[in-house]
């Protein structure tokens, strides 16, 4: 326990100290060359005359809590001002507002958006919304969790980065580009094949009917919604996957499993949960989706069973209308359903995070 | 069970695995090729139709050629302007605060939480809120207002992606500092947040190729403008919306400067989304221990 | 000059762990004193009591006095005065990234407001010459960034810079365990020539550095000092048994 330099320390202390105190810096080692009276250089003396800094951390402290204040500011801003503008609508139409029809006294027909007479109801837009992404969503999961399965589990390393940022670039592509290329590409192809196939096989379920020639409809607002949710439902599926631990795909190819049999057993099904957040964040999103649709779903406030008609949404609606929009009842009215898309809204994209949240464990940030 | 029942069994197994191997692959192919057809077709169209008089001209009357967008790309500059300097500051400071001074404490789990639903939130109900703050006191629809509904949809974008940043700088760094004597607000502001600053400026980047790529918001507070303008108290035209107009319009020429201000704008969203993976994969803090 | 620090009955918990239990020391200035124990039994925690480090954890707490100099620093005393006159070095180098090496070494002085430029680039100079670092970067100073240095170079390096603000105590906590055995033996050279102008308080798992080049050492175990002497009594004669077995390598 003993080694060779010991015998160097000891000659440097020649007689142990045990200073009992601490007096300020007097030297106590007979060898050393003492300063003699404590010199405090500028350098300390310069530190010690600086103040111990609490207002300003104080003030920088308060700062930063106000900034992050803001966030709920904005919430608060938001449900305060659609709820006072909406105010003489919600004053007239009560919750009916929702869910009434009114008669069209020319042609009989039920009738929901009369700014004329300022009747209002929010019925075709509701309907609409729920329509164009619920199809986006039948449309949209299964490629996505097959994109999801293909690039954690399938994919060779080299192509998984590219790959990967083209579901990216897909998140980031602004809305009303997807909208042109919906008017301008998407639209005549859906007009000259796609509907024409649909009415003749499938126009017996009712769904598919040849009113509408012009391949605006539920369906095209449906498919350029798809694509528009697909990279976001893709890309938390992928994450919630590859935060499954590898050791549960390990117990599962261990009993001989295919891949396939590994990816549903040990991978899915440990992931389902997060998948469904991924699945509720992509309808939050295709629900609140505005220009887009707007180009595309025909911008009718009507209700029908074809798939292929025209109708709106509730972004629709007030996109299209609000700027024109005259009377107050009629501008209350739209903001109103501006209203209720923020609390639907609000209400699954809260549950979606939730269930992500509670399945990684940490909250990443989501850049849609 | 029998060899036979399991040689039949086990090529059935087989066989679905190969079939959702194919499936997969088809649905990656599927997914991609919108990608490739809507970047094919705007660079196709979009490129033909950008010329000089397409940046510095704003645009002609209706029937007349060779108008541009210089407006457009003025008011969205304007806009975004009046947004980031809403948006970068408070956006910082929440993410200051998430990383910095709340962490584990239930408000900022609460602040986190909001933030990340209100990235959600569709922009047009942003745009109604800022009509009846701003638009409807001052009678008329103006730049000022379609920047600051652009600046709070930047709030949370920047304040999550700031916190994420900050958070991987490595406490030992922090711990340098804290042991100098250095004080607390110095050392967040000099030291955290200067390590994490590639992070936080290209999380800001994101924040603001998302905004000027936003239409709806833009609608009922901007307003949009055939003319050029450049006061914040008028309506203002910004490259989105003129997009919309146009692509909405019957007329060939304007359809064109539609496809024309679409391939600007894709170009700034890839310039934007490259750098951020640029700079985050190589390592957003380069020599931190 | 380097100042002596007196503690007394000092207490640390983090959360309801009772890390350290009824501490009573006197460290003498000018002196290396080192501490040793076995992992967890509670040095790092009692060295980071001395710069209230400590208490920056959220479940930590301290109660007890201690004495540097005549200052009680828990009384009368805020941490960031204190931090600024106790300086440390820790385990692993944790230059700051985004600065210079003339950065890193000014940055206590920087960041507290002093701006003299001249007597910048003295007191770099003279505190790179005090970490034995100067004549490897003096060429270097502005453009290469703190931590392209090498592991040993980054060490000397955080050790320049707590020497630039002067100051009376400098507390090592392992500063040489991550480091390779040639950067171990420049830095415990250091060390001794250190001494002369500061308390030094290092805190090893390395039984034969502490032999090195402390003069007086303390054992730790579980909390409590189990024994506080001269080095060479420790390693040769120790009073308390658990000490002996600790030296003899029968745990830890």
């Amino acid at each position: 326990m003993v080694n060779d330099k010991v015998p160097e320390i000891h000659t440097a202390q020649a007689e142990p100290r045990v200073e009992p105190l601490a007096t300020d810096g007097q030297p106590s080692a007979p060898e050393k060359a003492p300063e003699n009276a404590p010199e405090i250089s500028p350098v300390r003396r310069f530190l010690m005359g600086r103040g111990n800094s609490a207002f300003a951390d104080s003030v920088f402290h308060w700062l930063m809590v106000l900034c992050a204040l803001c966030i709920f500011g904005i919430v608060a801003l938001i449900v305060w001002q659609l709820v006072v503008a909406s105010q003489p609508s919600w004053h007239k139409f009560g919750f009916k507002f929702f869910y009434q029809a009114f008669v069209d006294p020319d042609t009989h027909q039920p009738m929901f958006w009369d700014p004329v007479n300022e009747r209002f109801s929010a019925l075709p837009f509701i309907y609409g919304t729920l329509v164009s992404s619920l199809l986006a969503l039948l449309m949209a999961v299964p490629l996505a969790v097959g994109v999801a399965i293909f690039l954690t589990e399938m994919c060779p390393r080299v192509l998984r980065g590219p790959l990967a940022f083209m579901t990216e670039l897909l998140a980031a592509i602004p809305s009303i580009i997807y909208g042109m290329w919906a008017v301008f590409v998407l639209v005549p192809v859906l007009r000259e094949h796609v509907n024409p196939l649909l009415i003749h096989s499938l126009g017996w379920t009712g769904l598919f009917s040849d009113d509408n020639p012009t391949g605006l409809g539920f369906l095209a607002a449906g498919v350029i919604l798809a694509v528009m949710i697909l990279p976001i439902i893709s890309s938390l599926t992928r994450e919630v996957m590859t935060a499954v631990p590898h050791s549960q795909r390990e117990a599962v190819l261990a009993l001989g499993a295919t891949r396939w049999e590994m990816i549903r057993m040990g991978v899915l099904r440990n992931a389902r949960i997060g998948i469904v957040g991924g699945i509720m964040l992509g309808l939050g999103r295709a629900l609140g989706e505005t220009m887009a649709v707007t180009m595309v779903i025909g911008n009718t406030p009507e209700i029908h069973r074809s798939l292929l008609s025209n109708g709106s949404s509730m972004a629709a609606v007030i996109a299209n209308e609000f700027a024109e929009a005259v009377s107050n009842m009629h501008l209350s009215a739209l903001i109103e359903i501006g209203l209720a898309l923020f609390i639907v809204t609000i209400i699954v994209n809260a549950l979606a995070q939730l269930l992500v949240w509670a399945v990684t464990r940490g909250t990443p940030s989501q850049v849609h | 069970m029998s060899r036979d029942e399991f040689k039949i069994r086990y090529n059935m197994r087989v066989l679905t695995d190969h079939t959702i191997t194919a499936l997969a692959i088809l649905a990656t192919l599927i997914v991609i090729a919108p990608l490739l057809l809507i970047f094919g077709q705007v660079i196709y169209k979009g490129a033909s139709s950008l010329n000089l008089a397409f940046f510095i001209r704003s645009p002609k009357p209706v029937g007349e050629m060779g108008g541009g967008m210089a407006n457009a790309i003025l008011g969205s500059g304007i806009m975004l302007g009046v947004a980031s300097a809403i948006g970068v500051p408070i956006g910082i400071g929440g993410g200051i605060f998430l990383a910095e001074f709340g962490r584990g404490t239930k408000f900022a789990n609460a602040i986190r939480f909001t933030a990340d639903v209100l990235n959600g939130v569709p922009s047009i109900v942003m745009g109604l809120a800022i009509y009846s703050l701003i638009v409807i006191p001052q009678h008329h629809f103006s730049a000022l207002s379609g920047g600051v509904a652009l600046g709070i949809m930047m709030i949370p974008t920047v304040c999550r992606t700031t916190e994420e940043m900050l958070l991987m700088v490595p406490h030992a760094v922090r711990e340098a500092a804290l042991g100098l004597g250095v004080p607390n607000w110095r050392s967040v502001l000099s030291i955290t947040v200067k390590t994490a600053s590639p992070g936080i400026i290209t999380g800001c980047m994101l924040a603001f190729a998302r905004v000027a790529g936003e239409t709806a918001p833009l609608i009922f507070t901007a307003l949009g403008n055939q003319f050029w303008s450049a006061s914040l108290d008028q309506p203002i035209a910004a490259l989105p919306l003129q997009i919309y107009v146009y692509a909405l319009s019957p007329y060939d020429d304007w359809h064109r400067l539609a496809w024309a201000g679409s391939l600007v704008l894709i170009v700034l969203i890839v310039l934007a989304v490259s750098l951020v993976r640029f700079v985050t994969s190589r390592g957003v803090l380069k020599g931190a221990s | 000059m380097g100042v002596g620090i007196e503690v007394a009955t000092l207490n640390a918990w983090y959360g309801t762990n009772h890390t350290l239990q009824d501490i009573n020391l006197h460290i003498p200035p000018n002196h290396v004193t080192a501490l040793i124990g076995p992992s967890g039994c509670g040095k790092s925690t009692f060295v980071r009591c001395l710069n209230r480090l400590h208490e920056t954890n959220p479940i930590a707490r301290v109660t007890g006095v201690v004495r540097i100099g005549d200052l009680d620093i828990y009384k009368d005393a805020k941490p960031v005065e204190i931090r600024r006159r106790v300086g440390m070095v820790f385990q692993r180098p944790n230059p700051f990234p985004t600065m210079s090496i003339y950065d890193n070494v000014a940055a206590g002085l920087k960041l507290n407001g002093y701006h003299n430029r001249r007597s910048l680039d003295e007191i770099v100079e003279r505190s790179l010459k005090d970490s034995a670092l100067w004549g490897e970067v003096k060429d270097d100073l502005k453009k290469k960034s703190g931590a392209s240095l090498s592991g040993g170079q980054q060490q000397r390096l955080c050790i320049a810079r707590a020497l630039a603000v002067d100051p009376e105590v400098l507390l090592m906590d392992e500063p040489a365990s991550a480091l390779d055995p040639v950067s171990t033996s420049k830095i415990e050279d250091l060390i001794f020539q250190l001494k002369s102008q500061y308390t030094i308080v290092i805190v090893t798992h390395n039984m034969q550095q502490a032999a090195r080049v402390a003069e007086k050492t303390g054992f730790f175990l579980n909390g409590r000092m189990v024994e506080f002497d001269s080095t060479h009594k420790i390693f040769t004669n120790p009073s308390d048994k658990r000490t002996e077995d600790y030296i003899t390598g029968r745990f830890g």
